[in-house]
């Protein structure tokens, strides 16, 4: 019994205490990300935001969460139940189960698979089928434009971010999230990489449908597009991983340009404070971008969107995969950096 | 493979829609994302204020002219008072002119502070739209100062306006003066040369000159296309022809210049507003006539004749001789008119109302035909309209 105890039962509950400690944190902070967005922007709309439920409006999420709560779910008569139901699940889920190679310190990941980088990319692209899924289902035009908007966007913008992450590939030689921050110990990829860290992180910003790309809800035009039969829970859902989704992908970035963990300078005063910490700092100073950017841009057009994936993003990072394939090469960058060829 | 026949497909753009600038119902005829015919269903707020008007006093009549355009509310009531004074043939006092212009131009400034920002809002930019609100409060407050009423003031009366400024007004507006152009830079830093907000504007919803003039176009949409046409200059009325304020004028006519014929009309306005403040003379408000404006309070104490005079003209209302006057305004959004036929007795015989949005609306199919329904939205921003004046 003892031996079963050890050999199963442990590992299993193990990665189950992992997988939570993960998870509630996350989930707080999608709960404050939505209040901290809700402040920023107030203070640049030069209003308050949310400060009556609790002290500041520290509980506003929570009441908001509890009222998404309590609401009926609604069902449109001629929408597909089955489909309705699970699109929502499918994005949140997404959002959450690709924090499972994301390295928050020094071997702090859940998994720490020699693939991280495909696995995280994959996991980001299958989001797009919960905003398909939502926009069928629902069988409203508007939903349809927005899911079919959302299709559009999400594939052109995977195209140039894949090409984004292969230069990044080809300096590190691996594709293991750990070694890629590893990497970074000498500088940051921000620096040698600078306009396709940028590019990257726009790309990050249309693939979460964030401001100034937010077509596939584009309010003034949609109305809420492919979330705009959804209520209660389910919508909830969806808001949930949207966010989360910011987080994540400001986590990616983090990852691959900013050093993951790493402290900005390897000299005393910084390497006091822990890995964890720094990671955190730079993924809150991203997901401020994300909320800065909404405050103070229009919304793209449809056909704009895509000229700006296609004809402006894409040529560039193919270019730069070539350009920087042959710095590597040339320089041998990959002994530079002391990762492993 | 066999034919396949691809039908275009309608949606329904309202009349709940965020971006319907209230309550316009659009059938869209849709290629994909391309629209093939804009349909505008309108009628959804019709109050039937022109019939209304013929069942009341020439003085009830004014808080309606309020709740057509509820954006600028002061120039509707200043066209209506207008008619009435051209029928009566009375003169109102030269303080009581500046009076209404101040306000008639604040009007315009809250018009234009919310429509270019609406604007913008709608094709997406959140922020400008609420450091605008922020202004249009402050001088909500100054009409409430001015009239007890932040939005439908009631101000403007035949024979003048229904009070004097109370003390301290002019110099608060004064100091608003200075600090707001501050603020009108703020906003054209987020949007004049925006690449975003420039890519959805420029270009969309090109109206010629000639088109603008055919399809009834007037104020700053007029304007942005290229006719140099402004009542204010053309035909002025109350002391605008004492003012000193240049009329921009654009020349392509897409939605990029009617935003900035607004943006500059704000700094128009406030020219013509610190003149007024300026040149303001001291004297009456309200015509010395007791056949056409009431006492004050105070007479009434002491003078038996003032009570009587009080009590025909909030009972019986003002007698205006036979006759009929097609009045305009130059309102922030355009030629407002009301062509206004009396038949001798103290309720108008017929009260037309010529709205401008009304005009501007039915360019929405010439000027969304083959845009993209994004682009709908912006030109629907940029007319500027209210349903308010459109279904009346």
């Amino acid at each position: 019994m003892a031996e079963f105890w050890h050999d199963y039962i442990w590992p299993t509950l193990w990665i189950v205490i992992k997988i939570v400690a993960i998870i509630l944190p996350i989930l707080v902070a999608v709960a404050y990300l939505t209040f901290a967005e809700r402040k920023i922007i107030g203070g640049m709309h030069r209003r308050k935001g949310p400060n009556v439920v609790g002290p500041f409006g520290l509980l506003q999420p929570l009441a908001d969460g509890l009222k998404l709560f309590l609401k009926e779910t609604v069902l449109p008569t001629r929408a597909n139940p089955v489909v309705f139901f699970i699109a929502p699940m499918l994005t949140f889920s997404l959002a959450l189960v690709a924090w499972a190679v994301i390295p928050f310190g020094d071997g702090l990941v859940l998994a720490d698979i020699n693939v991280g980088v495909l696995y995280l990319f994959a996991i980001s692209s299958l989001g797009v089928y919960g905003i398909m899924m939502a926009g069928w289902a629902s069988n409203s035009k508007y939903a349809f434009l927005g899911g079919l908007r959302s299709a559009a966007q999400m594939v052109s913008y995977e195209v140039s971010m894949g090409f984004i992450i292969i230069t990044v590939l080809l300096c590190v030689g691996s594709l293991n999230l750990t070694e890629i921050v590893n990497a970074q110990k000498t500088v940051w990829f921000v620096i040698p990489l600078l306009p396709m860290a940028v590019i990257f992180f726009i790309s990050t910003v249309a693939e979460t449908n964030r401001h100034p790309f937010d077509l596939p809800e584009a309010e003034a035009e949609l109305v809420g597009g492919f979330n705009v039969e959804y209520s209660a829970m389910p919508f909830a859902l969806f808001f949930l991983g949207e966010y989360a989704n910011m987080i994540l992908m400001s986590g990616m970035t983090t990852v691959l340009f900013l050093g993951g963990w790493l402290p900005p300078f390897d000299i005393v005063p910084f390497t006091w404070i822990p890995g964890p910490v720094w990671f955190v700092l730079k993924i809150s100073f991203l997901l401020f971008v994300f909320i800065w950017l909404r405050a103070a841009f229009p919304r793209y057009r449809y056909d704009q969107l895509m000229r700006l994936g296609w004809k402006v993003f894409l040529p560039i990072s193919l270019a730069a995969v070539v350009i920087v394939g042959g710095v590597v090469v040339a320089f041998d960058i990959q002994s530079v950096l002391g990762a492993k060829g | 493979m066999a034919e396949t026949h691809i039908k275009n497909y309608s949606i329904n753009f309202g009349p709940q829609h965020p971006a319907a600038h209230g309550v316009l119902r659009m059938i869209l005829e849709m290629d994909g994302e391309i629209i093939e015919r804009a349909d505008s269903h309108i009628g959804l707020l019709h109050r039937g204020t022109e019939k209304l008007i013929e069942h009341k006093t020439y003085a009830q009549a004014t808080p309606y002219f309020d709740r057509l355009d509820y954006v600028s509310p002061q120039n509707q009531e200043h066209v209506f008072v207008l008619a009435a004074e051209k029928l009566l043939g009375i003169e109102v006092p030269e303080r009581g002119q500046y009076v209404r212009v101040l306000f008639a131009e604040l009007g315009r400034l809250l018009n234009h502070l919310f429509s270019t920002t609406a604007y913008a809002m709608d094709i997406g930019a959140m922020t400008p739209m609420l450091w605008a609100m922020e202004e249009r409060e402050l001088l909500m407050e100054f009409c409430e100062r001015v009239s007890g009423a932040r939005l439908h003031m009631n101000y403007f009366r035949i024979g003048g306006v229904s009070r004097d400024l109370p003390e301290g007004l002019s110099d608060d507006i004064w100091a608003w003066t200075e600090r707001f152009p501050q603020v009108v830079k703020d906003i054209e830093t987020l949007l004049d040369e925006n690449r975003i907000f420039k890519q959805r504007s420029v270009d969309i919803g090109v109206i010629s000159a000639e088109d603008a003039l055919d399809w009834g176009y007037s104020g700053p949409n007029l304007r942005a296309a290229g006719v140099p046409w402004d009542l204010r200059k053309a035909q002025p009325y109350d002391v605008y022809a004492k003012m000193d304020f240049d009329v921009p004028v654009g020349k392509h006519g897409d939605c990029y210049e009617r935003y900035l014929v607004r943006m500059a009309e704000i700094r128009e306005s406030l020219k013509i507003v610190r003149q007024c403040l300026n040149e303001m003379p001291s004297g009456p408000v309200q015509l010395d006539d007791r056949k056409a404006s009431p006492p004050p309070r105070a007479e009434m104490k002491s003078s038996m004749e003032a009570l009587i005079h009080h009590f025909k003209l909030f009972s019986e209302g003002v007698r205006i001789p036979a006759g009929e006057t097609y009045t305009a305004v130059e309102a922030p959004k355009g030629e407002m008119a009301v062509y206004l036929v009396s038949d001798g007795t103290n309720k108008p015989y017929r009260c037309k109302i010529r709205t401008p949005g009304f005009a501007h609306l039915q360019s929405m199919d010439l000027l969304s035909r083959g845009h993209m329904l994004a682009d709908a939205v912006a030109n629907l921003g940029s007319l500027d309209v209210v349903f308010g004046e459109i279904d009346r």
